[in-house]
């Protein structure tokens, strides 16, 4: 991989060359609904292999960012490239984790069988899923400890489980970019352990991972760069760098104490 | 004969079912705008279907008790009784399994409305029945009524209305803040049942008129229409009272004009007419608004994100945005901009620096939730505070040529 | 019974019933599903207006015509109730009740102000259908089925209803996983390139050929039962999808075929003379059968864990 770009993670003048590299790269996106941009002339680069979280306060449009990148929402304006092409042809290198609360969990279905969605482009239309899938389908429940869960209906799931099984899904999709909306929203301890130690091997085997994140207290923890966001794009970068005092002030204002903020032991801004 | 019928000249069966018809359509238009501000609108649907059986029975009954099966206020009381049922099965449904509130209510209605066929299928085939002019009561029909059904249906129309207007106040409470309202000791619950029970009103009086199938659609369609027109609740309670009255009026008379004009549908397609005028005219809401409004909307978005780039001297990439900054005088076709776009970029910039400050200034927190990329700061600021943070900026700062 | 009596009049209806319902509870259980089963309401209320437009354009009522023109006013239909919950910020039940009510009372004035006494088009036959008439004069045993010259005579909604009921089935087959996916999770499918919007219009207009193709047999109040009961019915007996399938077969064949004997029979048994509306008893025995899972269906009760946890 060539990066190409020097010293420009402020995000003014990155050269055209990294945004044909990068995994994922927005230019001039606006998302409006009804009246109010819920995200407004965002630029964003997001880096290969890299592991970034993105943050902001509530409303600001983190959802709605990914959302757009995936086109699972219409923007007004903006153009999506993924790895350099036009999202339409690159579907099959992206995962994307919805937010858990998003879908009826009384569906009826077992685990396994969300799973096997996963591998929904693999199959086709026609294909039906045989021995190899299945396996294949155990051994990502198992990369998130829920190989005893797969013929459980999805309904007797709790909060946590139901992320891993939203992440095994992820995993069977078998994608280079893997985008999560608060993968770690309302889950236990020992699966926010689970779902991180999945999130960092796929790091190190030279995935990208965005993620929707939204306790400041572990980014610097779990990720190494950091995308602020409220409505437009604060600041983009390398946790060391961007997460700092006054950027995060900028992206929450007042609704974010310095307190806090000093709690966070942040390297000066 | 149109006119005679509008101006109630065309006899005193006729004005009566038209007086009946618009105090209906009142009734209607208000029992629905409760019923729509509580998101329940084809509850509506289950309960005017599960009438039939009701009437099937009530005419059986009371065939057999030696009456006549066609007694009007007989087979409003069996109707109410069995849609009465009708609407305690989708909540029971709905309360005590995980099926959904429109599965429950498709299952009542159909379910309800089939047994109805063949109760009907029954009568037709008892002695002393043969159709008995129960059809009639599917889609309304008021031609050759008899004088004491007309009275019916006006003095029905009437105590609905009354009822109606007895009610208003804990279903406003209710629809406005339920919370509220049960606080205050209003049980939201009960309310409910109470806007059931006008539901059940409204369609027993309408089932001669409108008809059993299409008298949903007067509960429905007034506080849709009167919706388009005003933001205030208050007001639509009023506007789909007025445009159910309407519909209740003019549509009986029509009917009554000319031969083979069911009442039901073309009371329903009036109410229509007004609904589709609305859905396109409408000031705000409306689909010419609101297409323009929409179109506006993204040549703001598109203008002001061309400024900026510009402002800072990155590429503009989309060629609407390059269109409409040319259009402006703003930019030429290849994307450089001309003098006046370069004062109106340094401008937007500056603005934008100055909500980034606003942005971080605990004082102007209540401010700063209003950012939307838009939005001109000195409609939020005096130009006292905008100095202020001018101060705090330095200035605002020029565009290199 | 003798097949000499019971082939020419009560097999094909009772087939016609069992296509019907089939063709109808395979598409109802995704409505059903999607919390859509209100559509099957809408649809079953648009092919009125439909075939009578179908009519009134071609002069005829030949099958064809009738199965597009109620398949563009489903079409119509949804789109309309789309646009008015969009434009108008109007809730999706409201929309569909301005919609379905007021197509509705234009099919019924339609048919009301058109001459139509040549051809066997009525208000009341569109609502109960005449499931009893579709009798098979030509047969007069078993040994018609392989009887040529009988089998000519069948009744042709027969082969009209199978031939739905069939392409119904494939469509379902053939689209099963992205039928699957986008019902559970539309953020999901539509990020592995599912045109989810396009595949819930499909599922709408397979819904609509599968309601007219029914409508002209047995009317639309069955259609609508059909659409709903088998499939609520089965969503309390098992949390599989696929079980769920087969649970909704099984019931639907089963309304079909007590509702049918229950009506011609049934009177019978009580004293009666003359048999009732074999559409209104299947659906009432749909929502029997409905009524029986409701109490005591193994998988009655909502699953789901709770938000945090």
């Amino acid at each position: 991989m060539t990066h190409l770009e020097l010293a420009t993670d402020d995000g003014h003048t990155l050269r055209q060359s990294t945004v044909e590299t990068s995994p994922l790269a927005i230019r001039g996106l606006t998302v409006s609904y009804g009246e109010k941009p819920a995200v407004f002339s965002v630029d964003a680069t997001f880096r290969d292999g890299s592991m970034t979280a993105i943050i902001g306060p509530n409303g600001a449009g983190k959802s709605t960012l990914l959302k757009a990148a995936l086109g699972v929402i219409r923007p007004l304006s903006g153009t999506v490239t993924v790895y350099g092409k036009p999202l339409a042809g690159q579907r099959q290198r992206i995962a994307y984790v919805p937010q858990r609360a998003s879908v009826d969990w009384d569906f009826p279905t077992r685990v396994v069988d969300v799973v096997l969605m996963g591998l929904y482009r693999q199959l086709g239309l026609l294909g039906r899923a045989g021995a190899t899938h299945r396996a294949k389908a155990l051994a990502c429940l198992e990369r998130v400890g829920m190989a005893d869960f797969a013929n459980r209906q999805i309904g007797q799931l709790s909060g946590g489980q139901q992320q891993r099984v939203f992440l095994a899904r992820a995993l069977a999709q078998d994608a280079d970019l893997y985008l999560l909306d608060e993968p770690f929203a309302g889950v236990d301890a020992a699966t926010e352990k689970a779902i991180i130690d999945v999130l960092k091997t796929l790091k190190a085997e030279g995935k990208t991972v965005v993620a929707v994140h939204h306790d400041l207290a572990t980014v610097a923890e779990y990720f190494d760069r950091v995308f602020l966001i409220n409505v437009r794009k604060v600041a983009e970068g390398p946790v060391g760098e961007a997460f700092n005092a006054e950027n995060l002030q900028k992206a929450y204002g007042g609704r974010l104490a310095m307190a806090q903020i000093e709690n966070l032991q942040l390297t000066a801004g | 004969m149109l006119v005679d019928a509008l101006t109630l000249q065309l006899g005193y069966n006729a004005t009566l079912v038209a007086v009946g018809a618009a105090l209906l359509g009142i009734s209607a238009g208000v029992t629905g705008t409760f019923l729509f501000l509580r998101k329940r609108a084809l509850v509506a649907d289950a309960i005017s279907h599960a009438t039939l059986p009701g009437v099937g029975l009530a005419f059986i009954v009371m065939v057999a008790l030696g009456g006549d099966g066609r007694n009007l206020v007989g087979l409003m009381l069996g109707s109410a009784a069995s849609a009465w049922i009708g609407l305690l099965c989708v909540q029971a449904i709905v309360r005590r399994t995980r099926l959904a509130e429109d599965s429950a209510i498709g299952a009542v209605l159909s379910v309800f409305f089939g047994f109805g066929i063949v109760l009907l299928t029954v009568i037709q085939t008892m002695s002393s029945g043969r159709q008995a002019g129960l059809d009639g009561l599917l889609l309304g029909s008021t031609a050759g009524m008899l004088r004491q059904d007309a009275i019916v249906i006006a003095v029905g129309g009437a105590l609905t209305l009354a009822l109606v207007m007895l009610l208003r106040r804990p279903m406003t409470l209710v629809a406005f803040d339920a919370e509220y309202a049960r606080s205050i000791g209003v049980e939201p619950a009960r309310v409910d049942m109470m806007t059931m029970g006008l539901v059940l009103a409204v369609t027993v009086v309408g089932l001669k008129i409108v008809g059993l199938i299409l008298i949903v659609a007067l509960l429905i369609i007034p506080p849709v229409t009167a919706r388009f027109w005003t933001e205030r609740s208050e007001r639509v309670v009023a506007y789909a009272a007025v445009i159910g009255g309407v519909s209740g009026f003019v549509g009986a008379a029509i009917s009554a004009s000319a031969p083979a004009l069911p009442t039901g549908p073309i009371i329903v397609l009036t109410c229509f007419t007004l609904f589709v005028a609305s859905l396109f005219l409408a000031p705000r809401r409306g689909v010419l608004a609101a297409y323009l409004h929409h179109r506006q909307f993204q040549q703001r978005v598109h203008v002001r994100q061309g400024l900026l780039a510009l402002a800072q001297q990155q590429p503009v990439y989309e060629p609407l945005t390059i269109r409409l900054l040319a259009r402006d005088g703003l930019a030429r076709r290849d994307g450089v901009p001309t003098d006046a776009g370069r004062a109106r970029a340094a401008r937007a910039l500056r603005d934008e620096h100055r909500w980034q400050i606003v942005q971080t200034l605990p004082e102007y927190e209540a401010v700063s939730g209003l950012y939307d990329g838009l939005r001109d700061i000195e409609t939020v600021l005096t130009a006292d505070q905008i100095a202020q943070i001018d101060g705090i900026i330095g200035g605002p700062r020029e565009m290199p040529a | 019974m003798s097949g000499a009596e019971f082939v020419p009049l009560s097999l094909t209806p009772i087939l016609i019933g069992i296509f019907t319902a089939v063709a109808c509870a395979l598409p109802g259980n995704f409505l059903v599903l999607r919390k859509q089963a209100l559509i099957g309401d809408a649809i079953s209320h648009v092919v009125l207006p439909g075939i009578v437009v179908a009519f009134l354009v071609t002069g005829t009522v030949a099958a064809w015509p009738m199965m597009v023109g109620a398949a563009v006013a489903a079409v119509v239909a949804v789109v309309l109730i789309e646009a008015i919950r969009r434009l108008g910020r109007i809730e999706t039940g409201a929309a569909m009740g301005v919609v379905f009510t007021s197509m509705f009372a234009g099919g019924v004035l339609l048919l009301e102000r058109s001459d139509t006494s040549t051809v066997h088009l009525d208000v009341e036959h569109a609502l109960m259908g005449n499931l009893e008439s579709l009798i098979w004069l030509d047969a007069d045993g078993w040994h018609s089925l392989l009887d040529p010259v009988a089998l000519a005579g069948l009744p042709p909604e027969l082969p009209r209803i199978f031939v739905t009921m069939v392409a119904v089935a494939v469509l379902i087959w053939v689209f099963w996983r992205p039928l699957k996916i986008s019902t559970f999770d539309e953020g999901f499918a539509q990020g592995v390139g599912i045109r989810t919007g396009a595949l819930g219009m499909a599922l709408v207009i397979v819904s609509a050929v599968a309601a007219v193709a029914a409508f002209d047999a047995v009317g639309s109040i069955i259609v609508i039962a059909m659409f709903i009961c088998p499939p609520a019915a089965a969503r309390l007996m098992t949390n599989r999808l696929e079980m769920q399938v087969a649970w909704s077969v099984v019931f639907a064949v089963i309304s079909a075929v007590l509702g049918y004997v229950f009506a011609g029979y049934g009177p019978l048994w009580f004293g009666g003379v003359n048999a009732v509306s074999a559409a209104g008893m299947i659906a009432t025995t749909s929502g029997v059968i409905l009524l029986v899972t409701v109490l005591f269906g193994p998988c009655r009760s909502r699953t789901g864990a709770p938000s945090e946890g």
